[in-house]
């Protein structure tokens, strides 16, 4: 039933998020939905969390979503599609379904690092056969770039704005990520559009497994990163190459880096095109660049630390 | 063939959903609904129900994997009290609007704070404009008959809602009674396969639900939902003709007791009900024409039956078991004076708070009330038209 994941084999499959759904130019959260649905050689139904990603693509009465798709609120996106999922068992069960199907959640930073965090950790506990993705670009992009508990350090947003005696977010991210890994669910991943192959390596290989999996998944917003349209898959990639975002997983206890850049990258080259980081560069801030440094650094070299087998490097 | 048994009123309501074998629950424990979900898991355990259960961290997921398991396609119910309730608020307007018929044993319980376990209305009142249908229940068998005619009414195809059953809690859910069950295979035959439209695990036939709607059509959504409402009574009515011929217990939209004679009357939900009648009764004998309406179909409220029904009282007293803070008079109050405005006779109407809390409603109360009813009737004037009684000064 799998197919190849090569560009050829993946250009005969048909896009399952179709065109005309109204999310900005240059978003990364249509990209990331593209690529995951992609990745799935079986039926997928999918349920959306509230969001940006959720308004812009079913409008009444129009829909971009060619698989069955359920929004229900912000915060239970996981305990909605827990609930479909359950139907799915019970109904197989009594001999009434007869297909594979797989089951996705898709939700934004907003609703999955915060106000949905108790709902998916509900159902990541129960043992749900479903992948939660986050699509995580570090605010909430929706309401406005209000902050979240992913957005990084320093950052500049509408509710955490910088000014003359605040210098932006002063606390550092939630690593959602590894909270997830802490609930001992099978599969746990971070992804980047910008390495396609590995984030859709990645879902396919959740896909596979039984049970709760989550992959945390950075996706751009050029009105909330206060960066070019153009620039959203060459952002994703410097997050990657300055461990901003590192790209790993966790298969049953066991972290493997999926990719180690060549050559680390300093922070400052994901941040400096980003406006939302333009008080950063201020030597009165220096500071808080430092800590942000120290941050990611920490991080990296505890996944080196704990990673059974590093990959060596390459590009892909 | 009737089963006549001794069980709390939690007892019951779990044994109509053993008999309804619904395809997935999801439930979270609170006072006083807990011993219900109890019972109906140990079915699941011991293989007397083919239900997946979802046992939630709290009850807005419950609500929420209610949805998701409804839309998916098949029958769903959970159960709930008070604070529970209102932690469901948010997702109540969710189900209802997406059309999804989840049912739902609510066991009426007071709201914090300060913080009470025990029973009054407080919890269903907050939820009676979420678009679901609420069934309200004076005793266990009532509770159960509802709960059993409640799948028939909701998953109605000219409807499709979800509906709450409400009893009292502690009360009901906790005293045990005389009840007849219905057997197995008449409930199953009874509430019938559930037909699903538009499942979400139709593969072949993908759908979108819970879309954005912009102001052009919210309003015209809106407006259809409205109209879905009125056809609810219709289908209330039709259903416990059913009902009546499986189990000969007869229903409608709400009760009356000898009030068609009536002058002074009570209106009153749920347990409360019972005790009013023994004091009505007295009342009849010592020469007075008192009678009673109990509403059972809260919402939609049947307006024009149950303005009918009272109008060629001369005083009439509405009991609320709770209050809606600064709206001036209870909640059941306002819908009662609302069904009777439009009548140029109509009776002198006060309302009265009872019961909050679980404080005891007794019948020196309905002899109080009724009495007082006597002499409103006697000398065409109104005292207090909303006080609160069997409460400390």
């Amino acid at each position: 039933m799998e197919k190849a994941m090569t560009l050829k084999e993946l250009t005969k499959k048909e896009v399952l998020l179709s065109p005309g759904h109204r999310m900005c130019a240059g978003c990364g959260a249509p990209t990331v939905v593209k690529m995951v649905l992609l990745a799935s050689d079986y039926p997928v139904v999918a349920a959306n969390a509230t969001g940006c990603l959720e308004v812009s693509t079913c409008i009444s009465e129009y829909t971009a979503w060619k698989i069955p798709w359920i929004h229900n609120a912000f915060e239970n996106a996981a305990a909605t599609l827990s609930g479909v999922e359950t139907m799915y068992r019970s109904l197989k069960k009594q001999g009434k379904i007869d297909k594979d199907i797989k089951f996705i959640a898709f939700g934004g930073d907003g609703g999955t690092y915060d106000i949905g965090m108790q709902s998916l950790s509900g159902a990541m506990e129960r043992g749900h056969n479903l992948l939660y993705v986050c699509y995580d670009n570090g605010a909430y992009m929706n309401t406005g770039i209000q902050r979240s508990s992913s957005t990084p350090l320093g950052a500049d947003t509408t509710t955490r704005p910088v000014g003359a005696v605040i210098p932006g977010k002063t606390e550092s991210r939630k690593n959602l990520t590894r909270i997830m890994a802490a609930h001992n669910i099978p599969y746990v991943a971070q992804a980047s559009p910008s390495h396609w192959l590995d984030l859709m390596k990645k879902v396919r290989k959740a896909l596979s497994i039984e049970g709760p999996k989550f992959m945390n998944i950075i996706s751009s917003c050029n009105r909330g990163w206060r960066s070019r349209t153009d620039d959203s898959i060459a952002l994703s990639r410097l997050a990657v190459e300055t461990c901003f975002w590192p790209l790993y997983e966790i298969e049953d206890k066991n972290v493997r880096v999926t990719f180690k850049p060549k050559e680390k990258k300093p922070l400052t080259d994901f941040l400096k095109s980003q406006g939302r980081f333009k008080n950063l560069m201020l030597p009165d801030n220096e500071w808080l660049l430092q800590k942000f440094q120290a941050d990611i650094d920490r991080e990296w070299e505890l996944l080196l630390k704990e990673s059974v087998a590093a990959e060596p490097k390459k590009k892909d | 063939m009737a089963k006549v048994v001794a069980v709390t009123g939690n007892e019951a309501v779990a044994n109509a959903l053993r008999q309804v074998n619904p395809d997935v629950c999801a439930v979270y424990p609170i006072t006083p609904q807990t011993e219900m979900m109890q019972r109906f898991s140990s079915f699941i355990s011991n293989g007397k129900v083919k239900t997946e259960i979802i046992l939630v961290e709290s009850e807005h997921s419950s609500m929420s994997a209610c949805v998701g398991a409804s839309a998916a396609g098949g029958r769903v119910i959970t159960a709930t009290s008070s604070q529970g309730l209102a932690l469901m608020w948010e997702v109540l307007y969710i189900a209802s609007g997406l059309r999804l018929p989840i049912i739902m044993p609510v066991v009426n319980r007071a709201l914090s704070a300060p913080l009470s376990i025990h029973g009054d209305h407080s919890d269903a009142m907050g939820a009676r404009d979420t678009g679901w249908i609420q069934l309200w229940s004076e005793n266990a068998q009532e509770a159960y008959d509802n709960a059993i005619q409640s799948f028939r009414i909701g998953e109605h195809m000219d409807i499709r809602l979800p509906a709450m059953v409400c009893m009292d809690g502690f009360i009901i859910s906790h005293s045990i009674e005389r009840i007849e069950y219905l057997e197995d295979n008449e409930v199953k035959d009874f509430v019938g396969e559930f037909k699903a439209t538009y499942p979400l695990l139709d593969i072949e036939h993908p759908v979108s639900y819970g879309p954005l709607i912009l102001p052009d059509y919210y309003m015209e959504f809106r407006k259809a939902q409205d109209e879905v409402e009125s056809k609810v009574a219709g289908i209330v009515l039709e259903v416990a003709k059913d009902f009546e011929k499986l189990s000969g217990r007869k229903y409608g939209l709400f009760e009356t007791y000898r009030l068609e004679d009536a002058e002074i009357g009570l209106v009153i939900l749920n347990s409360a009900a019972g005790t009013s009648k023994d004091v009505v009764d007295e009342f009849r004998n010592k020469g007075i024409r008192a009678g009673l309406l109990k509403p059972r179909l809260y919402r939609p409220f049947p307006y024009r039956e149950i303005g009918e029904a009272l109008k060629h009282l001369k005083a009439v007293c509405v009991l609320d078991r709770a209050d809606a803070f600064g709206s001036s008079f209870g909640p059941l109050y306002s819908d009662i004076a609302s069904s009777l405005y439009h009548f140029p006779e109509r009776p002198f109407l006060l309302n009265k708070i009872y019961g909050l809390g679980g404080r005891d409603y007794m019948p020196f109360h309905a002899e109080m009330v009724l009495n007082e009813l006597v002499e409103i009737t006697r000398t065409g004037h109104v005292k207090m038209p909303k006080e609160y009684i069997g409460v400390r000064e």
